[in-house]
């Protein structure tokens, strides 16, 4: 992981492990992405969605951001997907293929991929294009260093994100609660 | 060339330790559960007090057929164990047993985070095989299993979130290093959470729902025969020494001790972990199981909160003498 070290003359041309591996790790979770949304199967869609997942916590990990990395693993593969399969587990989704896994709005789903994923790399390779990770200095996404960060320059922004996803939580509740009169029948049944 | 030699050696060791405490575990299941039942089994093979039932057993499971089901999916039912051991596997590379720099097999930096999001990964084995098998009994198994772990992943996680807070620090060898012996009464509950939500997780009696054997035959295991199910049991296995190991770490200190902290430093650690495996046989024999939703209830009413208020508690004492 030492490779990537800030020097003036950091060039695209003369790659290092590192960037290998990470193109490499980069390739192949995008290829688990494709499988994802491409497979009939619907388990083992969200069995590549681990992979993919799993691919891009490779990827923050070569990129130093080593505590994002295990709170990736943490909450989408631990838990994320583990609610994913509950999910899938309570339907019919058979072993094999599924005949009707398929959606009309396949064009607009892709259309809609494409524009996101272009103004994404192009934002990020306009905003990062030069910078260099500097390994010298306290290492960048360490644990210390993202707290640091984040509750001393961006405490206002985490607060109110974390004000929002209280409210999409109690907005959750308030949505899967039935309605007063149907709770009520449903205790007189009991 | 020395620290690849350094690196490899670390790795050969940890193997080691994976392959040889899980089973020291179950040969100690054997006998403690011959002893408090009363079981004649497990005491013939091998002559002096059964020694080989273990060695029995294992060469049991090398006999058998490997099968899988007609209708199973098969690929997926053939790497559900690996994905339900490895884990595990991973996990003991970062948990240490001494105070030197070399008692560890690597130090990871967030280190909670790390041993937390993978020993999580491991359930996923766990559903694999309940859904891969083609048959009911495996898929409510399934279902059980990861409503359990929804239900205690919380609680584990806040448990562990509240050493972290007492400590300062995310890293487990950090965490050993700021340790005091009155931690032990200050996070006495934490650490009652944490070590009942990681049996729930294990799936272990009295948590044994998913693999309920008077209900659903052995849960998502079912289908599983030969090597393929010894993989499974070896991975309750390591699980037990993960848990009790973490445990051991986070909240009884790990290789702090009343005395001969320097040299016996790795004793005191096995020490430990060895009495909570105990424990955690000793509970197996003891407990009934509890049904799916008092299992539920006690995550969610009672674990939660208890842990919410170990946060509180910690963050206070921690205002307060600073």
């Amino acid at each position: 992981m030492s490779h990537l070290a800030a020097a003036a003359g950091q060039g695209f041309l003369s790659p290092t492990g590192v960037e290998i591996a990470f193109l490499l790790v980069g390739i192949a979770t995008l290829g688990a992405a494709v499988v994802t949304v491409t497979t009939k199967q619907l388990v083992h869609a969200a069995l590549w969605l681990v992979v993919a997942l799993g691919g891009l916590a490779v990827e923050y990990l070569l990129l130093t951001a080593e505590f994002i990395a295990w709170v990736q693993v943490l909450i989408y593969v631990g838990s994320v997907v583990v609610l994913l399969l509950f999910g899938l587990m309570l339907t019919r989704a058979p072993i094999g293929r599924s005949p009707d896994a398929d959606s009309g709005n396949r064009w607009a789903a892709l259309t809609v991929a494409v524009a996101a994923a272009a103004a994404l790399v192009w934002v990020v390779v306009d905003a990062f294009r030069t910078t260099w990770i500097d390994l010298d200095g306290p290492v960048q996404g360490s644990t210390k260093v993202s707290g640091e960060i984040l509750f001393q320059h961006w405490v206002l922004p985490f607060e109110a994100l974390s004000v929002l996803l209280l409210a999409a939580l109690v907005g959750a509740i308030v949505l899967s609660r039935k309605s007063d009169s149907d709770s009520a029948k449903d205790k007189e049944q009991r | 060339m020395n620290d690849v030699l350094d690196v490899v050696l670390r790795l050969v060791i940890v193997f080691a330790v994976f392959m040889v405490l899980p089973l020291v575990v179950g040969q100690t299941e054997h006998k403690v559960m011959a002893h408090m039942q009363g079981r004649l089994g497990p005491m013939y093979a091998g002559g002096f007090h059964g020694w080989a039932q273990l060695v029995a057993d294992g060469v049991k499971f090398a006999q058998k057929e490997d099968i899988v089901p007609a209708n199973a999916d098969r690929r997926i039912f053939q790497l559900a164990p690996a994905v339900a051991l490895l884990p595990y596997l991973l996990v003991l590379v970062a948990i240490p047993i001494g105070p030197s720099e070399g008692a560890v097999g690597q130090v990871v930096d967030a280190g909670i985070f790390f041993v937390l999001a993978v020993m999580g990964v491991g359930v996923l084995g766990s559903l694999m095989a309940g859904w891969a098998s083609a048959n009911k009994f495996s898929l409510l198994g399934g279902l059980r299993t990861a409503a359990q772990l929804l239900a205690y992943e919380l609680p584990m996680l806040l448990a562990a979130a509240s050493v972290a807070m007492a400590a300062g620090t995310v890293s487990l060898p950090g965490i050993l290093n700021a340790f005091e012996w009155w931690w032990l009464p200050w996070q006495i509950v934490g650490a009652i959470v944490f070590f009942v939500a990681g049996l729930a997780e294990l799936q272990r009696p009295p948590f044994d729902m998913p693999v309920a054997d008077s209900e659903i035959i052995f849960g998502a295991y079912t289908e599983y025969t030969g090597l393929r199910f010894a993989l499974f049991l070896l991975a309750e296995y390591a699980g037990i020494v993960v848990l009790c190991g973490l445990t051991t770490v986070l909240f009884l200190g790990g290789w702090h001790g009343p005395w001969g902290a320097d040299g016996l430093g790795w004793v005191w650690t096995l020490l430990k972990t060895a009495i909570l495996a105990f424990g955690i046989i000793w509970l197996r024999v003891t407990y009934p199981r509890l049904r799916e939703d008092q299992l539920q209830k006690l995550a969610w009413t009672v674990l939660i909160p208890l842990a919410l208020a170990q946060i509180a508690l910690t963050g206070i004492v921690k205002v307060a003498i600073q």
